[in-house]
């Protein structure tokens, strides 16, 4: 592993603040240091702003030399995906709609973030708006694969997921609706967590899906995410759908929770369509689990195959209505040449949005239209019922569900010009969000390509810390992490 | 061919609560524009609604005043559409689940004249359902300004069916319940403030006809004489147009109210699909039981019901109990007043409050609550001339000063000298004597049968008196004495 300060995990990185070995400062300018060298070819970033994090920094370094550090995350840099808000900083959605728009507020998740002393850096590249799997829907660039730069870093979360993976952040935030922090995690070689819905508040997170989106980190480690979501979760009064319930320690329970666990496989999630190196790397992690006593059981997941479908009625219709605020009215991109306002909603709309984001909005438009809406969203929400029942049953049986992340590794840019096979990369991911499960990508693999391969488990509603130690129990004993992109 | 109206009403009221429905900024009317806004108000990316608990709770209060069932389960809504006077371009609303169904107004006919009590009509509610306010356009010569202020403020839709057959009924309705929504603290249903809107439905039919005709909705009745004129101009404008032989037009219809006259400003055409499903960002809340037994105790009696009391435990006729019921501050006011003064004396107390202090109020342009009378003065007032120490003339002249002061009328009986004489003194009775003997004419007269002619003996007893000499006293001496004379 590089011994560069800017690709350690959290954990050590805490160890060495916490002795003085390093400041905070000087972390930051590492990180600054690595972005500014790679990010021209990596293109993770829309934006960062040096100078405020440099002064971020140094008030944590002030605070420690003070004795009053705010504990492992005080003084470690953190990049946000650009949908979630900064105070006085640009807040885009990667869409031309947003281009200009600098957030008055802080997103509840960033005020955690800064009450826990971390340093609030750079604003990640994602798909236009969270829609799409591959951050090439950004309206401003694409971001790279930092293991192959010809291919995609996976999406929307991609900028959170490369910048991590290139070592121009120490973890990153990423928003999770159908796939978005699993899929790029897996295909970048991090460890990306997307949380119970509920679990985090969705406050100052652009909307995509109301009832699919979530929050969650990208780490190096499992450990890393484990500190990094106990600074994010708990209950929102702002977040009509945050959930009270108590929060555990969950980098304690990596130690204390310690199996050996009853783990289900789901056939119908290693069937047509998988890449054999994918199949056959997450067989070893299976087999991995075997070897620690884990009792491996097939389980069913029996209306998997509506997913995707399903998905994308739900995810559209919200997303229709959500987005309806970009009218060019009060804020955001404004038509410079409109007539009327029925011009100015068209213009501005028309100009703002990518073609992603308006296919989007037209079928959710069309979804909830007068006599449609019995046929598609009623019917989809009815599905979404089973198919939570799919994983609630399976759980009387089993602890947590082994998948594939993904079909396949990264593929290379442009290679999905159809929609339709670009909505097929998120067919394991969706169903976690349908259900409102837990779910963690933990990298383990490579193809023979070189492109980095992600095992998915499936964790019960708000048991993050057992998930966790699950994922703890093979991410400790191996390595792949350290695999950093040559770059 | 004989006629009849069909006439559906849908009120807005605005919920008087601190903040707004979905966020902590204020509500409020008069304020600078846009400064009652937040990111949640302004919709800026990322924000989300939680909701006003007081709202819901001032609406379960609406319903449990009409009589309305209370949906176990309070379930939001988004409505779809794209107007700048809403932020999101989606109103958070309910759709299919009302929180409060079914109910009723209850109205009281205008009666054969002023002082008798009219004929009562139950006016049956489809639903009350909550949502949330938009914010206000103003258009100038070149540019369209918006103003946020009143966006998100909490607001109730009350559906009436279609069974208000005119344009008195419809007034009448409004009356009750504005009045039952003021009672209940719900609302000031302020119209000029935009606290209080009504759109009317109308349709004509054949009588005897059980098919709805083709409606018209009336947008703009900016008071409660606007919507009875506005309806009654729709009828007949619909009458006319019939009996020409022509259709109506399912159409929305802008009324002016000073002009009187009426104007299409859409047709049916261009309806809205409103799209609406279930939000997302709000979770459904349920409505127990105990929520409500908790709000069902703050109920307040409502205006009929306070009527049919103070006609049967305080014998007050309808001319007093019909003004003072329709004012809660009023009715507290009397029934405190009532209480003090002690048994008997509730109707002088009523007339008091009815006719003099309502014109001191109004002549002074002041509250009630601002007012220095207060109930115990009333009571005071009221005792001190009943016992005889005041005389309604007299009582008037305190009644002012005590508008003034807001001493006690007895503190201003004293101050001014105003007692009445003494009673059953010798002086009333040489007053009287002087009179009779001075006064050979009346008093024939009087003898004689003509009983208005025991006047002529009473003004000089005043005069000598200097004016306070009890009436009731003098009449009565007056007789026992020319009974013997």
């Amino acid at each position: 592993m590089s011994s560069e300060l800017f690709n350690k995990p959290i954990s050590e990185l805490a160890a060495l603040l916490e002795a003085k070995t390093i400041t905070s400062v000087e972390l930051t300018q590492a990180v600054i240091a690595r972005t500014q060298t790679v990010d021209e070819r990596v293109k993770a970033f829309n934006s960062y702003d040096t100078a405020d994090a440099l002064a971020q920094a140094a008030a944590s370094d002030a605070r420690r030399a003070a004795g009053q550090s705010l504990g492992a995350l005080d003084g470690i840099p953190i990049g946000i995906k650009d949908v979630i808000a900064v105070t006085g900083q640009p807040l885009t959605a990667s869409s031309k709609m947003l281009a200009n728009f600098v957030s008055p507020y802080d997103a509840t998740v960033t005020q955690k973030l800064k009450n826990a002393g971390a340093v609030i850096w750079g604003r990640l590249n994602l798909d236009e708006f969270a829609m799409g799997s591959s951050t090439e829907n950004s309206a401003f660039h694409t971001t790279r694969n930092p293991y192959n730069l010809d291919c995609v870093p996976g999406g929307s979360s991609g900028g959170s997921a490369a910048a991590l993976a290139a070592g121009e952040a120490i973890a990153t935030l990423g928003s999770d609706t159908g796939g978005s922090i699993r899929q790029p995690a897996a295909l970048c070689n991090v460890v990306g967590l997307k949380p119970t819905y509920g679990l985090v508040s969705r406050f100052g997170l652009i909307a995509f899906a109301s009832s699919l989106d979530q929050i969650g980190p990208f780490t190096r480690t499992v450990e890393d995410a484990a500190i990094l979501l106990q600074a994010i979760v708990g209950h929102d009064e702002r977040d009509s759908t945050s959930f009270k319930t108590e929060i555990p320690d969950y980098r304690a329970a990596l130690k204390t929770k310690k199996g050996p666990w009853k783990l289900g496989i789901p056939k119908e999630y290693f069937g047509e369509g998988l890449d054999p190196e994918v199949a056959a790397a997450v067989q070893k992690a299976i087999d991995y689990y075997k070897s620690l006593g884990c009792e491996i059981r097939p389980v069913s997941l029996p209306h998997t195959e509506y997913g995707v479908g399903v998905y994308y009625i739900i995810a559209t219709a919200e997303c229709s209505s959500n987005l309806s605020r970009y009218d060019g009215i009060r804020y955001g991109h404004r038509s410079a040449d409109a007539n009327d306002i029925v011009d100015l909603y068209f213009k501005s709309r028309a100009e703002g949005f990518g073609p992603e984001v308006k296919r989007r909005i037209i079928l959710g438009t069309y979804v909830l239209s007068s006599g449609y809406y019995d046929a598609y969203y009623l019917r989809a929400q009815k599905v979404r019922t089973l198919i939570r029942q799919d994983f609630l049953n399976a759980y009387n049986e089993v602890d947590a569900i082994i998948t594939p992340t993904t079909p396949t590794p990264a593929f290379k840019r442009g290679a999905k010009a159809d929609p339709l096979a670009m909505y097929l990369c998120d067919v394991y991911t969706i169903g976690v969000n349908l259900a409102g499960l837990p779910g963690i990508s933990v990298p383990c693999g490579f193809s023979s390509g070189g492109l980095p391969i992600g095992m998915q488990l499936i964790g019960q509603p708000f048991k993050e810390a057992d998930l966790l130690a699950i994922a703890n129990a093979y991410d400790s004993a191996h390595d792949w992490a350290k695999r950093t992109p040559n770059l | 061919m004989k006629y009849e109206a069909v006439i559906g009403l849908e009120v807005h009221v605005q919920i008087k609560t601190k903040s707004k429905m979905f966020t902590r900024v204020a509500a409020g009317y008069g304020h600078p524009a846009n400064t009652l806004t937040d990111p949640v108000v302004l919709a800026l990316p990322g924000v989300l609604p939680v909701m006003n608990k007081a709202a819901l709770d001032a609406i379960i209060k609406a319903g449990l005043l009409l009589g309305c069932d209370i949906a176990p389960v309070c379930k939001w809504d988004r409505k779809n559409y794209f107007y700048p006077d809403s932020t999101k371009n989606y109103q958070i609303s309910q759709f299919d689940q009302p929180i409060c169904l079914n109910g009723s107004v209850e109205i009281e006919l205008p009666g054969a004249a002023r002082n008798i009590q009219g004929e009562h009509k139950s006016i049956a509610l489809t639903r009350i359902h909550l949502e949330e306010d938009v914010g206000k356009l103003n258009h100038e010569a070149f540019d369209s300004l918006v103003d946020y202020n009143r966006a998100g403020t909490p607001l109730m839709e009350i559906v009436s069916e279609p069974v208000i057959k005119s344009a008195e009924e419809a007034y009448a309705y409004l009356t009750s319940l504005r009045a039952t929504m003021i009672y209940g603290g719900i609302s000031d249903c302020d119209m000029e403030k935009g606290q209080l809107r009504c759109d009317a439905n109308i349709s004509i039919r054949p009588v005897g006809e059980t098919k709805l005709g083709t409606k018209v909705e009336l947008k703009n009745l900016n008071s409660i004489s606007y919507v009875r004129d506005g309806i009654a101009h729709e009828i007949q404008r619909q009458l006319a147009v019939t009996q020409a032989g022509g259709t109506i037009v399912q159409e929305t219809r802008d009324y002016d109210g000073e002009a009187g006259v009426s104007q299409s400003l859409r047709s049916k055409e261009m309806a809205h699909d409103y799209r609406y499903f279930p939000d997302p960002d709000l979770m459904p809340v349920k409505v127990d039981a105990a929520w409500k037994a908790g709000i069902q105790a703050e109920c307040p009696e409502l205006p009929f019901a306070k009527q049919t009391r103070f006609q049967n435990d305080y014998q007050l006729p309808y001319t007093l109990t019909s003004v003072l019921v329709w004012d809660r501050a009023l009715a507290d006011y009397f029934e405190e007043a009532a209480k003090l003064a002690g048994p008997g004396k509730a109707q002088a107390v009523g007339n008091w409050i009815v006719n003099d202090l309502q014109r001191e109020l109004g002549a002074a342009k002041l509250d009630l609550a601002a007012s220095k009378i207060r109930p115990a003065h009333i009571a005071e007032l009221v005792k001190l001339i009943d016992a005889g120490t005041l005389l309604n003339n007299t009582a008037k002249e305190v009644f002012i000063d005590m508008a003034a002061t807001g001493e006690s009328p007895a503190a201003i009986v004293a101050k001014k000298g105003l007692a009445a004489a003494p009673t059953d003194t010798a002086e009333l009775e040489g007053w009287c004597r002087e009179a009779i003997a001075a006064n050979a004419k009346s008093v024939a007269e009087f003898k004689a049968g003509k009983e208005s002619a025991i006047n002529g003996l009473k003004g000089p007893i005043m005069k000598a008196s200097k004016g306070k000499a009890n009436p009731k006293l003098v009449d009565e001496t007056l007789r026992r004495l020319l009974a013997i004379s």
